[in-house]
């Protein structure tokens, strides 16, 4: 398999002596290029704390993360983060905050004028281009998301990292959302690494499916390899065997093999 | 029914009604509360061996300051406007300059733990000390009274510009700060981009909390230091009498202290970029 993203025997502990906790064990992933890939556990399995450790936001305690055949330790642009709170900055406006991006991004190698023909494309791309001029205390919680993800793949990043995109929008704009970035996905072809604990989500959206056990010290429990081909209707999937397969076998993993430490 | 729509008034009567009605309601309150405390003012210093003068013969007193803020008879024989003006000089460039170290101060408190452990004691102490306690120090510092007021404006006003410049600081949620590290901004991009406009509603607290110290503090340093300048009028009112002078001043005092405190809360708004509410 061609590794694009590679993570290796990735360990986090927090805290020291008594405090100390350990999150995070021996993680290692392959994450080939142009591969959707979610990654599915119980709330406060790590599983954010490991897309932190990708994104460099947080220092791994042991292990390493290689993308393109670099060793990564710091953040960088070319790991673009979507947020769960989408992070754009209050005074800003839409078109400003992606601008920032790109400006920061391409600012030695694009023009002034390419650069705004740059942001107004991933604007187009989120449809977001008829709200640019307004601030994000204005839009809603889907349109800031939509931004945030405008904002991230204006940074053209080798691998895009969405930290539970939707997690914090109503089911209908959550679907809608799902829709574009499988669009996008399949017009860009990037490469997505990301963290949902939606299980019709990861098997809608992504190629693999990684199933984390519960903290403390997580592991990777299961891999399960979507087989569906794109693009992939929603509604269409909903009686197909291998999509109805693929989520049973999530829902088992989570509820039978996974189950909350304070429920066994 | 056509009784109904004769009697109905024309929408943009109603609306003017409505407006009229908004601001009697805004403006009405405070004007007949004046007139209230003018009249009770004026009931209870009119019996002859009265101290104080009543409102009608302050301002039959005050006539010509009124009338004419502008006679200049040199030396300190001025109108009210040019003490004013000596004094707003005076408070402007305390005031700007605290502005300026304070900001710098606080970021660096609000940024660095070290700069904070060592510098945020001192500060709370110093902060505690009245204004005029500085005055014989810088008078003794400086041997001439006008660096010295402007000294102490700038020690008045510093503090709170300080202190919640660096709890703005401190502040900043950490999602921008990872909006920053990805996107790796370099300090001076983080400084303007993200740590300004983050801080701004504190920084603006801080500034409207120091242009109303400034204020107080000037009134009572220019007492001491003379010269031209409000305070210094005030004093001089009182040794030669003339109460109905200094209650003018006060007035005026307070006028214009209100003024620099909506000016301070305008600068935000227009600065803050939305972020900072007054």
């Amino acid at each position: 398999m061609n590794e694009y993203l590679k993570i290796e025997h990735i360990c986090k502990t927090f805290g020291t002596g008594e405090s100390r906790s350990e999150v995070l064990r021996d993680i290692s992933l392959d994450v080939a290029r142009g591969e959707y890939l979610a990654i599915i556990g119980h709330s406060g399995c790590g599983k954010s704390t490991l897309l932190n450790i990708v994104a460099g936001l947080t220092a791994a305690s042991s292990g390493y993360v290689f993308l393109d055949g670099r060793e990564v330790h710091a953040p960088g642009p070319d790991r673009a983060v979507v947020f769960q709170n989408h992070s754009l900055l209050p005074w800003l406006t839409v078109y400003d905050n992606v601008r920032l991006a790109v400006d920061k991004v391409f600012g030695g190698r694009k023009t002034a004028a390419e650069r705004h023909e740059w942001t107004l494309r991933n604007l187009e791309l989120t449809h977001m281009t008829h709200a640019m001029k307004k601030r994000p205390g204005e839009i809603s919680g889907g349109m800031k998301q939509r931004v945030g993800i405008a904002r991230a793949l204006a940074m053209s990043p080798k691998v895009l990292l969405l930290d539970e995109p939707f997690g914090a929008l109503d089911a209908l704009t959550r679907a809608h959302l799902q829709e574009e970035v499988m669009k996008i996905h399949a017009e860009l072809g990037n490469t997505v690494l990301m963290i949902t604990h939606d299980v019709d989500e990861a098997v809608l959206l992504s190629d693999r499916i990684v199933m984390m056990t519960n903290g403390p010290a997580a592991q990777i429990g299961e891999i399960h390899t979507v087989r569906l081909p794109r693009p992939r209707n929603r509604l269409e999937l909903l009686a197909d065997p291998h999509y109805i397969a693929a989520r049973a076998a999530v829902l088992e993993f989570l509820h039978r093999k996974s189950r909350y430490v304070e429920a066994a | 029914m056509t009784a109904a729509k004769r009697r109905a008034a024309p929408p943009w009567l109603r609306v003017l009604k409505e407006r009229a009605a908004h601001a009697a309601g805004v403006v009405l309150p405070p004007v007949l509360m004046l007139g209230l405390l003018g009249v009770a003012w004026q009931v209870l210093c009119s019996s002859p061996d009265s101290a104080l003068p009543t409102p009608t013969r302050v301002l039959a007193d005050t006539h010509e300051l009124i009338t004419q803020p502008f006679y200049d008879n040199g030396g300190i024989d001025k109108g009210l406007f040019w003490h004013l003006l000596a004094s707003l000089k005076r408070v402007a460039l305390g005031y700007l300059l605290a502005a300026g170290a304070g900001v710098a101060l606080g970021v660096l408190v609000g940024s660095s733990k070290w700069a904070m452990r060592a510098l945020d004691p001192l500060f709370q102490v110093l902060r505690t000390i009245p204004p005029l306690a500085w005055l014989p120090l810088s008078l003794a510092a400086f041997r001439d009274g006008q660096p010295s007021a402007i000294f102490v404006i700038f020690i008045t006003a510093i503090w709170p510009i300080v202190i919640n410049t660096a709890v703005g600081v401190r502040n900043i949620p950490q999602d921008y700060r990872n909006v920053a590290r990805v996107l790796r901004l370099n300090g001076g991009e983080f400084f303007t981009t993200i740590m300004l406009p983050a801080a701004a509603p504190y920084i603006f607290t801080g500034l409207r909390i120091g242009i109303g110290l400034s204020w107080l503090a000037i009134v009572a340093a220019e007492m001491l230091i003379g010269g031209v300048g409000i305070g210094f009028f005030i004093w001089d009112a009182w040794n030669s009498s003339l109460i109905s002078d200094i209650i003018l001043a006060l007035a005026y005092v307070g006028i214009v202290g209100f003024f620099l405190d909506r000016l301070v809360a305008f600068a935000g708004k227009l600065i803050g970029r939305g972020t900072v509410s007054v």
